[in-house]
């Protein structure tokens, strides 16, 4: 094969004042992506003529996008991490049938330029653009109400967020139909990703894409740490905080913590491929090691940020469904902040091939060991919840369970991982990839999955299917068992990952078991879809009026579902852990009146407009238009200054109107006989 | 239905035949069985507290359901001091000594540390010394120099049973890693660095190794057969490859290095001297400094102002390999020129394959200095613990020399 | 009623409650500057690991001017004791007070700016630029975003004063120039690192 077609591009395309390296060869031109492009535009059009029919374009913009309330921009993070989940398993999918035919001289139907592009989307999407806004999503609906309060301490911060890691996501999109994506792996380790060896937009859509959806995600994770720090409600000590609270909090000090990192480190590889500096070069005293380092440094605690808040949802959901208190709060947090700061100093065990000497490797090797103590505490921890319990398998509990089952499997073969002369034969292995798996899909997904079906009902006012919930949860448990436990083998053969074409026939059989639980997954999601739908379809026969369905034990239950603008109408106060538990325990009664005027944020379409701006910004930076970027950047800027201009930014909703809202569901409330 | 399962049972010997091909656990080389034994160790110690972690799930899962009436309920239970300890000291027991195996074994098995055994029963004879092959991964090959025997090979290594070989690794282009699962693990192999990794073949056989890193478009093509012959096989081979005519010089390595997949195997009978060492310090191309030069020229504070003239256009554009172009808003590519003449280079290059003493003793901190320990630690260096669970590597048949495959029957 | 139990804890408060606005702010500039202080953490330690890497050509001592750099130190570290009066001005309401000290500050700023500018330029102009050596890289970067930091701040040093001169001292202007102050001060605190670790170290390796 001739080199010149690898990337199917020109040496040197040509570039234009106006339109920069855009041209008409930027449009690919292989068939899967053309029909992919026109099923999604002719998708988005149907769907755009559908609001406009439906006149639904004010509705969106007045009640949605332009709002601060921290429970729609949860509601509208969940659907952006489910709409990437579907794109993120396109390419999963994509994978497994290209591994499961290239065997023996067959070179699949894929070739390598577009299957590099997919698997290094795969891994972004599925963690920047997935499980990120999934964990913003969670904290920002759960977090103000369990602490008792009526917003986040900075609204609109919080809309600007959200519509920047839309911004990222939208950019990362573009790359499939607008020139290509990076084909480096999820973490565009240099010289490859530098612009000697990755010369095209790939790269460029990959950094700019993040760190559009960076800034995004480094303002939530301010804006949530200090809304925890300040927002509290009165009583509500710092051990008295719901453990996922707690664990928000952690993940929020990791984000703060962390992320500058990744954005000053793709800043650097930036200015090596725009400018041409000496940071990650092979030459001229570059050093692509430092790149590794730094990447790791983020990209561990990353790791911890995708996965406490989860490991919260389970403490919530099985001493909910237990109907009893947390086993061990106390070294539950202390176990959340254990790992939080041990999280920092392990980020080298994901190279430790790279030829550091023995005792770095074993020096991290051994942290990397330490943090499954306090991990395993933590399962100790739901383990003894559930001993003595009264457990209710509803949805939430059976994935927690699940997860428990798979995520100790997980949990093991990374300690494996951790030991460096085991990692020296199974580093790069198909088994690193059956654990990573292992323990984002049986932690963040199997916890996703339990969080929606337990907060889905507080969210919306009426609880899910539980039939199709349980295929949903069958298939993918099983599913996922199915698609991974044949990459463990695989792994144990000496197989690497990434590859794109293999010569031993004999393991095909096992690429064949995985591309067949693949296929389970994707009835899994299919069915967590339906689930969806019957769920709206039926939603006056699953309404649940009380606000508190499962029996809860925290402030978000105390509260109507789905909860006024404002939260609640009296600030609540504090006086244990499982503060609705004890409320109910004491049978409290709603105060009724006099009902005040309450103090809230009002809407504002800049988040949309500097978002926008933005991704106009990176997209003309991909592209090299650089009147546009320097246009737009100043527009950013001049929009920023003019939106200081507005002192105006809070309103009060008037005591009346509270009134109207608690008389209804005082109504409803006794009308249920509660 | 049970014809549907009848039919499936097609399966179970298809299965079978591929778990025979376990590398990694049945590995040819005692390196690598080394590294299996602590796999093993490792994953015995965790499922002393991940089994009965995943039965309890079980058990308490199934007894405290609500539906059952007879479980005991203690809604406010949620503190045992006692347990909270065993919560705590359990893993951490566990995880203390996984760590003293990690450290051990890390120190024991550090690539650079040149091999003392060659399998459980025999030390490495004191008049041995490894065979030493240098590696570079090209776009997307492997060249495989043998410095000893003056020869050199691309997608091909053939080395001898049960004599340690020390690879020296380095890359032209890009992060690559190099990796034999039957024999020593991996390392990767860098662009202007050099990495080391000690190895051994216990049995004869060919084996698969690759590039695991990945690279680029062709890395999945990036694949070679490791054959282990016994010595004198490998004087045959040496000599057969040295009658040949190809010669690998700058020039034609340069020629090599350029971008291609899917290479077949090829063999030199000549190298130029001191090639490797250049492709280390990416100087193969005429003109261009030399990294060790230039560092050394660093350390001394640099060249001065007039440093800044000391710049010239590339004389060969590694980076137009790939298609590509100047960073847009830099300037075009240079190089820097080096000071030296060939001659003094090739006297560096001589001088630095006699060690010199280190200013500062690093030899504890590259795990050379740990000696093998005795007690129970001693289980992962020379003993045979493990027997009952693995065939012993060396009892292998060595006969078969057409596919090493075949070799893990016994399994 | 279950209110009439002397044991039941109150549940609800029912006084007006209300958090005085803005009373996050302060703390999350706070984080946000920490943040932002990592950023140059990592710039640090990416000097620290490529500060000798000359790539065979000139090394500090050839490049830098101690004066000059000694004159823009001056320059960032007077500037943020004016804006320490601008902020007494502000405790004491004077508003004409505040303006003065900060159109000094902003001179203060600008003058500094103009001399790393000017910095840059000649460095360039000899033939290191950022992309000579993996020193040069590390050194531009470094310290061309504590200069890309000074002019942000300097941007809205001009806003605030715009707006503290049409709207007066009000509390969210308040609340804004503290924010400002922190930045300000914050930058300086970088430059001490700065003046330090790259020129003082550079000059006397």
């Amino acid at each position: 094969m001739a080199v010149e077609d690898l990337a199917g591009l020109p040496a040197v395309p040509e570039t234009s004042f106006l339109l920069g390296r855009l041209t008409w060869q930027a449009i690919p031109h292989e068939p899967i992506v053309v029909v992919t492009a026109i099923v999604v535009a002719l998708g988005g059009i149907g769907l755009l003529a559908l609001l406009t029919k439906f006149r639904l374009w004010g509705y969106l913009w007045h009640e949605w996008f332009t709002t601060v309330d921290h429970k729609k921009i949860g509601i509208m993070y969940m659907i952006l991490g489910t709409v990437m989940l579907v794109r993120g398993f396109a390419d999963a999918i994509m994978m497994r049938l290209q591994q499961v035919m290239a065997f023996g001289g067959n070179d699949g139907y894929l070739n390598s330029h577009h299957y590099d592009q997919i698997f290094t989307a795969h891994g972004v999407i599925m963690i920047f653009f997935v499980a990120m806004p999934f964990v913003t999503g969670l904290m920002n609906y759960v977090v103000p109400l369990q602490i008792g309060a009526r917003d986040v301490s900075f609204p609109f911060l919080n809309n600007f967020s959200f519509w920047m890691t839309v911004g990222g996501a939208v950019i990362i999109m573009a790359s499939l139909f607008v020139g290509e994506f990076a084909q480096t792996g999820w973490l565009a380790f240099p010289p490859l990703s530098g612009i000697g060896y990755s010369p095209y937009v790939g790269v460029d859509y990959y950094i700019w894409g993040l760190q559009v959806a960076g800034v995004g995600t480094t303002l939530s994770g301010i804006n949530l740490l200090v809304t925890i720090v300040k927002m509290r409600a009165p009583g509500m000590t710092m051990m008295r905080m719901p453990i996922f609270t707690w664990t928000s909090l952690c993940t929020n000090v990791l984000i703060v913590a962390s992320f500058p990192v990744l954005t000053m480190t793709l800043i650097l590889l930036t200015l090596d491929r725009y400018v041409g500096t000496n940071f990650f070069t092979n030459d001229l005293g570059g050093n692509p090691m430092m790149y590794i380092n730094l990447i790791w440094i983020w990209g561990h605690p990353e790791v911890y940020i995708l996965i406490l808040p989860l490991f919260g949802v389970f403490s919530e959901v099985t001493a909910t469904f237990c109907g009893k208190r947390l086993f061990g709060y106390t070294s539950m947090v202390y176990a959340t902040v254990c790992i939080t700061i041990l999280s920092y100093v392990v980020w080298l065990h994901h190279f430790f091939t790279m030829g550091s000497g023995a005792s770095v490797n074993s020096f991290f090797g051994i942290t990397t060991m330490v943090i499954s103590v306090p991990t395993g505490a933590k399962i100790f921890n739901w383990l003894f919840t559930m001993y003595r319990g009264r457990i209710r398998f509803e949805l939430p509990m059976m994935w927690t369970v699940a997860f428990m089952l798979t995520f100790v499997i997980g949990g093991m073969t990374g300690v494996l991982l951790a030991v460096p002369p085991a990692d020296f034969v199974l580093h790069n292995s198909l088994f690193l990839v059956a654990h990573f798996h292992n323990v984002i899909i049986g932690g963040v997904l199997f916890g996703m999955f339990a969080a929606i079906n337990y907060w889905y009902p507080k969210a919306f006012g009426y609880t899910l299917n539980r039939f199709w919930g349980l295929v949903s949860f069958w298939f993918w448990v099983v599913g996922f068992w199915v698609a991974f436990a044949p990459l463990y083998v695989l792994g144990l053969m000496g197989v690497t990952r990434r590859m794109r074409v293999f010569d031993d026939p004999s393991l095909q059989i096992w690429f064949g078991i995985a591309a067949f639980g693949a296929v389970l997954v994707a009835i899994g999601i299919a069915a967590f879809f339906v689930q969806i739908g019957v769920s709206i379809w039926h939603r006056k026969a699953y309404r649940d009026v009380t606000g508190d369905p499962w029996d809860g034990r925290t402030l978000e239950w105390a509260t109507s579902s789905p909860p006024p603008a404002y939260n609640f109408a009296f600030t609540p106060v504090t006086h244990g852990i499982d503060t609705w538990w004890e409320m109910k325990a004491h049978g409290q009664t709603r105060p009724a009146a006099p009902y005040l005027p309450i103090h809230m944020p009002s809407g504002t379409g800049t988040g949309v407009v500097l978002a926008g701006l933005a991704t106009v910004c990176g997209m003309a930076m991909v592209w090299y238009i650089w009147w546009l970027a320097v246009l737009s950047f100043a527009g950013l800027i001049g929009a920023a200054i003019y939106h200081t201009f507005n002192y105006n930014r809070d309103f009060h909703i008037p005591a009346d109107a509270v009134a109207r809202v608690e008389t209804a569901r005082n109504r409803a409330l006794d009308a249920a006989g509660v | 239905m049970r014809r549907v399962l009848s039919r499936l049972f097609w399966i179970v010997p298809v299965l079978m035949l591929g778990a025979c091909k376990l590398e990694v656990l049945a590995p040819s080389g005692y390196v690598a069985a080394q590294q299996r034994d602590l796999l093993v160790i490792s994953t015995l110690l965790m499922l002393i507290i991940i089994l009965p972690v995943m039965a309890l799930t079980i058990y308490f899962a199934l007894r405290y359901r609500a539906s059952n009436e007879r479980a005991s309920y203690s809604p406010d239970w949620d503190h045992s001091t006692k347990l909270e300890l065993v919560i705590w000291a359990l893993p951490l027991m566990i995880i203390i000594a996984l760590g003293a195996l990690t450290w051990v074994g890390t120190h024991l098995l550090d690539p650079y540390r040149p091999i003392s055994r060659i399998d459980a029963e025999t030390e490495v004879p004191e008049d041995v010394d490894p065979l030493e092959v240098q590696v570079v991964a090209l776009d997307w090959k492997w060249l495989f120099i043998y410095p000893e025997q003056g020869v050199a090979a691309v997608n091909e290594l053939v080395v001898p049973v049960d004599r340690p070989v020390l690879f020296s690794l380095t890359s032209s282009s890009v992060m690559n890693a190099f990796y034999i699962p039957a024999m020593a693990g991996m390392v990767y192999a860098m662009p202007g660095m050099e990495t080391s990794l000690y190895g051994v073949f216990n049995s004869a056989g060919t084996f698969q190794g690759m590039a695991s890193h990945y690279s680029g478009a062709g890395f999945s093509q990036m694949r070679f057969d490791a054959t282990a012959v016994d010595e004198a096989g490998f004087e045959e081979w040496v000599a057969e490859t040295q009658s040949g005519e190809d010669r690998l010089d700058r020039l034609s390595y340069l020629q090599l290095e350029e971008p291609s997949i899917a290479v077949p195997p090829a063999t030199y009978a000549g190298v130029e001297p001191y090639l490797f060492d250049r492709a280390v310090n990416m100087c193969v191309e005429e003109g261009k400094i030399c990294m060790a030069e230039m560092m050394a020229i660093d350390a001394e504070g640099g060249t001065g102002l007039a440093g800044t003239m000391n710049v010239a256009s590339l004389t060969y554009d590694k980076y137009q390999r790939r298609g590509s172009r100047a960073p847009v808003l830099g300037w075009e590519p240079f190089q820097v020129t080096g000071f030296c003449t060939p001659e003094d280079t090739a006297l560096m290059f001589a001088s630095a394959d006699e060690p010199s003493a280190a200013p500062i003793d690093l030899t504890r901190l590259r795990g050379r200095a740990v000696d093998a320990p005795a007690g129970p630690l001693s289980l992962i260096e020379g003993s045979r613990a493990l027997t009952w669970l693995m065939p012993p590597t060396n009892e292998r048949a060595e006969a078969d020399t057409t596919g090493g495959m075949a070799a893990d029957e016994t399994l | 009623m279950s209110m009439a139990e002397p044991t039941t804890p109150s549940f609800w408060d029912t006084d007006p409650h209300h958090h005085p606005e803005g009373a996050s702010t302060s703390l999350g500039f706070w984080v946000y500057l920490m943040s932002d202080c990592l950023m140059f953490a990592v710039l640090f330690a990416v000097y620290g690991v490529l500060g000798g890497s000359y790539a065979a050509g000139p090394g500090p001592q050839d490049l830098f001017d101690l004066e000059l750099v000694a004159i823009n130190t001056a320059l960032l570290l007077f500037s943020s004791i004016t804006y320490g009066f601008a902020m007494l001005g502000m405790v004491k309401g004077r508003k004409g007070e505040v303006l003065t000290w900060l159109g000094i500050t902003l001179i203060f700023g600008a003058a500094f700016l103009c001399v790393e500018m000017y910095e840059f330029y000649h460095l360039i102009h000899e033939g290191a630029g950022p992309q000579r050596s993996g020193f040069l890289s590390a050194f531009f970067v470094l310290v061309g975003t504590h200069g890309l930091h000074v002019a942000f701040g300097s941007l809205w040093l001009i806003t605030l004063m715009v707006q503290v001169s049409r709207y007066g001292l009000i509390e969210a202007n308040k609340r804004r120039l503290s924010c400002l102050s922190m930045f300000w001060h914050f930058l300086d605190v970088i430059w001490i690192g700065v003046f330090t670790f790259v020129y003082l170290l550079g000059m006397i390796q």
